[in-house]
């Protein structure tokens, strides 16, 4: 598992805006960011260095932040890489709440995925020829 | 006594109370003429809905003994308001109020089975604040061992519970609540280490959960007390062990609930303000007091066998209410909702703004952080929950927006819940 920073926001003008401002006044960099949004909310999330001193700071200025934890699965960039991955969980009985992906180098892309209902996913991932990334491949961890 | 055998009591003392109070202080004689009535004029108990209120101003424009029926050789004791919100009210009770007044407040230990043989410590202050002194009366009235202790120095009122082997105990519910964690910290558990079974608490607002904390830290029976210095002091209702509603004095108070704005009479059951005409005050009598609690008047037979009706427990005050595409609305009810979802922060913050021909009502909350907030569909379904038990409490629909913490105003002192847009 690797941690998400996760930041409420109102769906108002400039929230995003305000928001990506207080991490970067936090010193933190920024890899990836997807957004959720409502009629009325929003849902930022994102991968970025030091998450936990991120969301730390994040709430001392007010913000609704936390650090969600999240499966990161890096796939072969070709059809079908991230369909494989998604019948494999369903087999197994685990739920995806949400999810987003990246392409990276190497020709490789990173599934990102909240999942619930099996503690063991990751292990049985791997056994079965996936390749689960830990998070220091994807930031600097706190 | 037969509600019938009641109301004809009620009559004969309604009847004495309305004459004495025109023929011994001046403000009746003018408020009465101005409204064209006189004591004759009340040949039934719903005609007393024709005199006009006394307000909580009128009292301010009397002090400090204006509105007093007797000459002060006739004064026993006089207690005072804080005056907290404007200038103190001056009030005082004959030899012959106090008595009653005793009287009232026994009944409430009689609900706790505590007679000649129960101990009872008083934890209200002592001193201009009728609680204290109100409550003392009514513990020698009803034979107890009296303990004043008057309110503070915890650690020893905790050692005077159990060294006197205390059987109840009479304090606002904060106090209560403090002397059990105190108690707690000191290594003493009081639902088993102390003797104390029930408590009599009120003057105060609190809320089921902190009343429920109350009972179960102390073990005790949680007796909820309803009285108001200007009509008498503590002891003008008390709860039964049915727990739902107080039981109000009816031999000495007539209680009306009346509609806030149009200030005519609301039917039983239905909620509004509470006004009450004294029956038997010999010192400062009062005709059609507006006391600005909110409540309603539940009439059905009570289980425990007392036929006083009752009125429920105190949801709000008049000056804060609000009315919602007709619907009165108060904030404690809003309040109370919030309290049974602990996703959500105590921080609220309501705006009312005109849509259409209609009120439109936007609740603005927070979610605690510990609140999985990075899935979208418990966001939504906490919305919809709450949105349901609202509805369901206040009976309009009111629209749920989530917000960022700093958008909601922290309460320092008095924070603004309510931001009203509406065009009049």
């Amino acid at each position: 598992m690797i941690s998400q920073l996760t930041v409420f926001l109102e769906n108002e003008k400039g929230r995003l805006a305000a928001a990506t401002r207080a991490v970067a006044d936090a010193g933190v960099n920024m890899h990836a960011l997807y957004l959720a949004d409502t009629e009325d909310f929003g849902v930022a999330r994102m991968l970025c260095d030091t998450p936990n001193k991120a969301a730390e700071k994040l709430t001392l200025a007010g913000w609704r932040a936390a650090v969600t934890p999240v499966m990161a699965v890096r796939v072969p960039d070709v059809p079908g890489g991230l369909a494989s991955l998604l019948e494999f969980l369903d087999e197994c009985d685990v739920n995806v709440e949400y999810g987003y992906c990246m392409s990276v180098e190497g020709g490789h892309a990173i599934d990102v995925l909240k999942v619930s209902g099996d503690e063991e996913i990751e292990r049985k991932l791997a056994d079965a020829g996936f390749a689960p990334v830990s998070a220091e491949d994807v930031y600097i961890v706190d | 006594m037969s509600r019938e055998e009641l109301r004809d009591l009620q009559l004969e003392r309604m009847k004495w109370c309305v004459q004495y109070a025109y023929d011994n202080v001046p403000f009746y004689q003018k408020s009465f003429k101005d409204a064209g009535v006189e004591p004759g004029d009340l040949k039934t108990l719903e005609d007393i809905t024709k005199f006009p209120f006394i307000l909580k101003q009128d009292m301010r424009d009397n002090y400090p003994d204006g509105l007093f029926a007797v000459p002060r050789s006739k004064v026993a004791r006089l207690h005072a308001s804080s005056g907290t919100t404007g200038q103190a009210t001056v009030v005082g009770s004959t030899e012959n109020d106090l008595k009653h007044w005793g009287e009232c407040f026994a009944r409430g230990l009689a609900i706790c089975d505590c007679d000649e043989n129960a101990t009872m410590q008083i934890a209200y202050g002592y001193g201009l604040f009728t609680g204290g002194l109100g409550a003392h009366r009514g513990g020698e009235t009803a034979g107890c061992a009296v303990i004043p202790i008057s309110s503070g120095n915890t650690k020893r009122q905790i050692q005077m519970l159990k060294d006197m082997e205390v059987d109840v105990l009479a304090c606002t519910p904060s106090y209560a609540l403090h002397i059990a964690d105190t108690a707690i910290e000191m290594g003493i558990n009081p639902a088993t280490d102390l003797k104390v079974r029930a408590g009599i608490f009120g003057a105060e607002p609190c809320s089921q959960g902190m009343r429920d904390e109350i009972a179960e830290k102390l073990g005790v029976q949680y007796c909820d007390v309803y009285g108001l210095s200007e009509v008498m002091g503590p002891g003008v209702a008390f709860e039964c062990k049915e727990m739902s509603g107080l039981h109000l004095a009816e031999d000495h108070f007539f209680a009306e609930i009346i509609d806030p704005d149009t200030l005519q009479p609301v039917p039983d059951g239905e909620y509004g303000e509470l006004v009450f005409t004294t029956l038997t005050r010999e010192c400062c009598p009062l005709v059609r007091y507006r006391t600005r609690d909110i409540t309603r008047i539940i009439s059905e037979p009570c289980a425990c066998g007392r036929t006083h009706r009752k009125i429920d427990r105190i949801i709000g005050r008049s000056d804060d209410m609000l009315i919602l595409r007709g619907v009165n609305v108060f904030p404690s009810q809003i309040e109370q909702v919030l309290t049974g979802f602990p996703e959500i922060a105590t921080q609220y913050q309501i705006i009312l703004t005109t849509r259409g021909p209609l009120d439109h009502v936007e609740l603005r909350v927070e979610t605690v952080p510990e609140f999985p907030f990075d899935e979208i569909r418990k966001l939504e379904t906490l919305k919809k929950r709450l949105a349901t038990e609202l509805k369901g409490n206040l009976q309009i629909a009111v629209d749920i927006k989530l917000v960022e913490p700093k958008s909601i105003e922290r309460s320092e002192g008095k924070a603004k819940r309510i931001i009203d847009l509406r065009k009049e």
